[in-house]
């Protein structure tokens, strides 16, 4: 995948104080000597490519509604099936193996702990393991985006 | 804790992405039934407030190389646990440090940490430097490296049905 200058300096500069103004997208023309029909292409492109999840808001944890980690050490045999029965859920958004013992990672978040709560009981009920909860209680650092090296 | 009014909507509004058009601002309001302005001053005041950590692009970091995705998490005593955390987050290769609940015994380790690199090795290194440069040699600490990835793809915390 070749990556345009353009499309670099939109990675870099634009992950936090996306324009506000009515017109951003012409506004990050403007900063970057091109057209706004231009980064509309190029966002879109990206957007295509996998390379951009989307232009959006990162909510700050438990702000908006509640999400937890939550992580299952599966038989390795199992591991497939039991990640499907994960991802089946609209309320998981992560769901990753991991190389260790405790190896399927995932994130549940709706709009209340409740919610969420019922959604582990559920997996646990339906797999037959045991589900770790594991809550954010203290952030140190916050989601601030990522300074990418070409 | 955004309650079930306009902000609510909004942030629901934009959970699957600003629209690509040349007023986007203006697209949200009309589905929220406000305007471009009211839109664009709420979203000022959630990130002003600290609602919105960040508004921008939200990047995939596998699909530009960065292929080796990595938590790390610490055991670290109670009591050094705050400034061990606020050492962790201050280095620049250390995106998410975040304190989470023991399971014993299934689960030992109180900290966690991310670290994206182009590579196994480059984490590896940037681990034992972190473990240098924050006094944590003597902690046990575990690296789990993602192998698979089943699912990726932004919160929603809108409600079900």
């Amino acid at each position: 995948m070749e990556l345009t200058n353009l499309d670099k300096s939109i990675l870099n500069g634009f992950q936090r104080d996306f324009p506000l103004c009515s017109q951003p997208y012409a506004e990050i023309a403007d900063r970057l000597g091109v057209d706004e029909a231009d980064v509309i292409a190029a966002l879109a492109r990206l957007r295509e490519l996998g390379v951009v999840s989307r232009l959006g808001a990162v909510v700050r944890p438990h702000r908006m509604g509640w999400s937890t980690l939550a992580a299952i050490a599966v038989p390795p045999e199992r591991l497939e099936e039991v990640a499907a029965l994960v991802s089946s859920y609209p309320e998981v958004n992560h769901n990753y193996a991991r190389d260790h013992q405790v190896n399927l990672w995932f994130v549940v978040a709706a709009c209340d702990e409740e919610s969420v709560a019922k959604v582990l009981h559920q997996i646990a009920e339906r797999s037959g393991l045991e589900v770790l909860d594991l809550p954010l209680e203290e952030a140190f650092c916050l989601d601030l985006g990522f300074r990418l090296k070409w | 804790m955004v309650g079930q009014d306009t902000d609510r909507r909004l942030l629901e509004a934009i959970e699957d992405g600003l629209p690509l058009v040349s007023r986007p601002y203006g697209v949200l309001g009309k589905a929220l039934g406000i305007g471009e302005n009211e839109v664009r001053a709420r979203l000022a005041r959630l990130q002003a407030d600290g609602t919105i950590s960040r508004f921008g692009v939200v990047v995939r970091h596998h699909e530009l190389g960065y292929r080796a995705n990595c938590m790390v998490v610490w055991d670290i005593p109670d009591e050094r646990v705050d400034e061990a955390g606020r050492r962790l987050a201050a280095l620049p290769f250390v995106t998410l440090c975040y304190r989470r609940p023991r399971r014993p015994p299934t689960w030992p380790y109180n900290l966690f940490c991310m670290i994206h690199g182009r590579d196994r090795g480059e984490v590896e290194t940037q681990v034992a430097d972190a473990a240098q440069a924050c006094g944590l040699t003597d902690v046990p600490r575990a690296q789990l490296f993602s192998t698979r990835r089943f699912k990726q793809r932004g919160a929603s915390y809108r409600e079900a049905g």
